[in-house]
């Protein structure tokens, strides 16, 4: 009964979608306040519509009612609880009503929080949110119902991919999806601000806490995810340029310049007609990701062939979504007319080369994941493009993003001299190549890649603070340090972003370069050397899990006979779906994992065993999380609090979902 | 005991050979390294995405065995990959071949900078030469400014 419930709210859900993306933007049109109305409680009651649907759905799965087929297929009754959860969204259907409620919960905080806009302007943009809904909600109603019975209910299910039965996996969709779904009101805030035919300062004010917002999302969804494969799959990788990766780093990466190209219209007037292009292809780089994770056509043709509708009908909402709003960009983009002048060397054209930059790395990473569907449709050439094109295509720009970043940070707005610029600069340039010339001696044969990476790691690290330092003034030290504190938390925030960036980008050099591995064979009691630790094996033993069946080494690390520590890592086998997984053990401390994997028994006695060093392995992911703080402290600064009502505490409210 | 033992059969009966096993490695590290270095360019045929190095299907491990072979039969690193190539075909190469229609794809990135670069320069000029003065107040807008400057 609750399920059919939940089919029934789902489907009220849409009627009112088709409600909400109509009337107001009549309303709009006419003038007629009345219309426009509608769209508040309207978006609001589309939230608790969906939500309720999504809670039938999660007792669905809570209760294990395998009559339901979405159940049966991804659930199992000896899965942990917290699983059980998580497999409402581990699977097409169901992270399809994620979408569709993080779509509803956007366009519900806009109604809740979008008090102060103008407004005809909140009409559009909850319409075009509530147009969003429709197509969303057509395309689970018609194509992938969550809600579909069984007419013979089995006993039991078929249980989860065991890989996705881990908490960092748990909650990188929802993460991810917030992230991608808000990039969503973005584009309503463009494509509202097309039709009304003006962007001023205001509207850059009002779309860019959302924008940050879904990005800061999206930082930690991806870190999550990379941080999982990290310690899942059992060889250290955290980063594999897979189409499914690729299409959230797309977006990531697109809305990083629109945060950047907003803050130009909010302070300049000027790149409006840019900024409002890039709102557009963030949220089109999400449905492309959507379209590509969901439609399976990147990974083979074939399984789009064989399964076209849900392809074909994604495609569409993409074609509808780009197609409609980039023409209505080409049609209006001329009214959109700068104000702000500016010369060469200033803080607006610094600007721009990080967007140039953000935009082009995104594009590469575009190519570089349909150039294999590319090749087979119109060339017949079935081939790959794998990491070695994404390092060597990708990289340059990264590396030029770094450099320019802490001289573009703090130039001075519409004119600049270069040379003086430098002045506060020096050091943080002496540093760097100190540093870069420092590691190039201590390493022997290896890459360039290391060097080169700690340098530009310290020289925006040094940027940030210097940019940090710089905004105190021109006192005595303990005056400027006092000031550190009370300076704006858009200050703050960037600074924070931006060192963060600096320390991800050292972290994945240093990974890349001077990760140590060994792969041997172990008796029990022997033991073997790796980056001056000695790893003995002490004990194999069988575990039994609550719905898995463990192989779990005890190992003794040693380094110049002092214990550091005894691990255990384990191979799970779940009997269910047939699968074994590699639960590494990871040693972590400030400068390096110890990463200790336990393999299979080997024909001659003793067990395959694999270890890694991977120096500063951790910092990737910490720098990650400094960008996605920065961002956090950036939108609690005061002008969004003023400016913007209450929208902060609508970013805030969202992690509880 | 009983279940250690019940556990291994288990472990090996379902488990499919894993990554680079300990009894493939080379004894010559020189080479054990060159066939890492090219392993982690060859697609795994039958995964998604992965390296031979990576991968622990059996198909990657003949691969990651044939590769050694090769190269311990004194084939040059291209010889090595031409030859899988050769049988495989060029979907087995995780970095694209520079020639032909995939230049498009190695030269998409660089050009669109280029043509990113001269449009913003074109942008630049415009923003720093237009600037033509706003329009003149109106007479409306004259009197409202001398009524704020008053007060």
């Amino acid at each position: 009964m609750i399920i059919e419930l939940g089919h029934f709210a789902l489907i009220l859900a849409f009627a009112i979608a088709i409600v909400q993306s109509t009337l107001p933007m009549i309303g709009a049109a006419q003038n007629r306040a009345a219309l426009m109305a509608v769209a508040e409680p309207a978006a609001i009651a589309q939230f608790l519509l969906i939500g309720f649907s999504f809670a039938a759905l999660t007792y669905g799965f809570i209760t294990s009612d395998f009559s339901v087929a979405l159940v049966t297929a991804n659930s199992h009754t000896l899965k942990p609880m917290l699983y059980k959860v998580a497999g409402v969204w581990g699977n097409h259907e169901g992270s399809l009503l994620l979408w569709v409620l993080i779509l509803s919960l956007f366009g519900a905080s806009a109604a809740w929080f979008g008090g102060n806009l103008p407004p005809t302007l909140r009409a559009r943009v909850l319409a075009v949110q509530g147009l969003i809904g429709v197509a969303f909600l057509a395309f689970m109603l018609f194509t992938s119902n969550p809600f579909l019975r069984l007419v013979t209910p089995p006993l039991n299910g078929n249980d989860l991919n065991p890989l996705l039965q881990d908490p960092g996996l748990a909650f990188h969709p929802p993460f991810l999806y917030l992230g991608y779904v808000g990039l969503s009101m973005s584009f309503s805030f463009a494509v509202a601000a097309l039709i009304e035919g003006r962007v001023d300062a205001a509207w850059a004010r009002w779309v860019r806490p959302w924008t940050l917002a879904a990005w800061i999302f999206l930082t930690i969804g991806i870190a999550m995810g990379s941080w999982w494969a990290y310690y899942e799959l059992g060889w250290g990788g955290f980063w594999f340029w897979d189409p499914v990766e690729n299409a959230s780093f797309m977006p990531w990466l697109i809305s990083a310049a629109l945060l950047h190209s907003a803050i130009v219209v909010e302070k300049r007037e000027a790149l409006k007609s840019w900024t409002i292009l890039l709102a557009i292809l963030a949220f089109g780089f999400s449905l492309i990701g959507t379209f590509i994770v969901r439609s399976g056509v990147i990974t083979s043709v074939h399984a789009f062939a064989n399964d076209p509708e849900r392809g074909v009908f994604i495609l569409m909402i993409l074609g509808v979504f780009m197609g409609g709003a980039l023409t209505l960009f080409t049609l209006r983009a001329s009214k959109m007319e700068a104000k702000g002048v500016f010369s060469t060397v200033s803080r607006e054209s610094a600007l721009v080369a990080n967007n140039l930059l953000l935009a082009v790395s995104c594009f590469v990473v575009f190519i570089g994941t349909i150039w294999p569907l590319v090749a087979e449709l119109f060339f017949n050439r079935k081939l790959s493009v794998g990491v070695p094109f994404f390092n060597a295509a990708f990289t340059p720009f990264m590396v030029a993003l770094a450099l320019l970043l802490p001289i573009g940070s703090q130039l001075p707005w519409k004119r600049a001299s270069a040379t003086r610029l430098l002045v506060p600069l020096k050091t943080g340039l002496i540093l760097a190549v100190v540093s870069t010339a420092l590691v190039f001696a201590m390493q022997t044969g290896h890459s360039a890649l290391g060097p080169i990476g700690a340098g530009l790691g310290v020289w925006v690290v040094w940027g940030a603070l210097a940019d940090l330092w710089q905004r105190t003034g021109r006192d005595n030290i303990s005056t400027r340090l006092s000031r550190l504190g009370r300076l704006p938390r858009a200050d703050l925030g960037k600074a924070t972003a931006h060192a963060g960036f600096g320390v991800t980008l050292f972290a994945v050099a240093a990974m890349n370069a001077w990760s140590i591995e060994d792969i041997r064979v172990l008796k029990l009691g022997e033991s073997f050397q790796i980056g001056g630790y000695d790893v003995q094996l002490t004990d194999v033993k069988g575990v039994e899990g609550p719905n898995y069946q463990a192989t779990v080494a005890e190992m003794r690390v040693t380094r110049a006979g002092a214990l550091v520590t005894t691990q255990f890592p384990e191979k799970r086998f779940y009997p269910v779906q047939g699968m074994p997984t590699t639960e590494a053990a990871i040693h972590q401390s400030l400068t390096r994992d110890l990463y200790l994997v336990i393999g299979d028994p080997q024909k001659s006695g003793g067990w395959a065993v694999r270890a890694y060093v991977k120096p500063f392995a951790d910092w990737i992911w910490a720098g990650a999380l400094m960008m996605a703080l920065g961002g956090l402290i950036s939108l609690s600064d005061r002008r969004y609090r003023a400016a913007a009502g209450a929208k902060r505490s609508a970013a805030k409210g969202l992690p509880a979902e | 005991m009983k279940l250690r033992a019940a556990l291994l059969i288990a472990l090996l009966s379902a488990t499919p050979a894993w990554a680079v096993q300990p009894d493939e490695v080379l004894a010559d590290p020189a080479l054990e390294a060159r066939a890492r270095s090219i392993s982690e360019g060859l697609r795994c045929l039958v995964c998604r995405n992965e390296t031979i190095d990576d991968s622990d299907a059996s198909l990657a491990r003949d691969l990651r065995l044939l590769l050694r072979e090769r190269l311990t039969a004194g084939d040059t690193d291209a010889d090595a990959i031409a030859f899988i190539v050769d049988r495989y075909g060029e979907y087995v190469l995780l970095n694209p071949t520079a020639n032909g229609v995939n230049l498009i794809l190695w030269l998409a990135g660089p050009a669109m900078l280029i043509a990113g670069l001269a449009t913003a320069a074109l942008y630049l000029r415009r923003r720093r030469t237009s600037a033509a003065p706003d329009a003149p107040l109106s007479d409306g807008e004259t009197k409202r400014l001398a009524e704020i400057l008053e007060n």
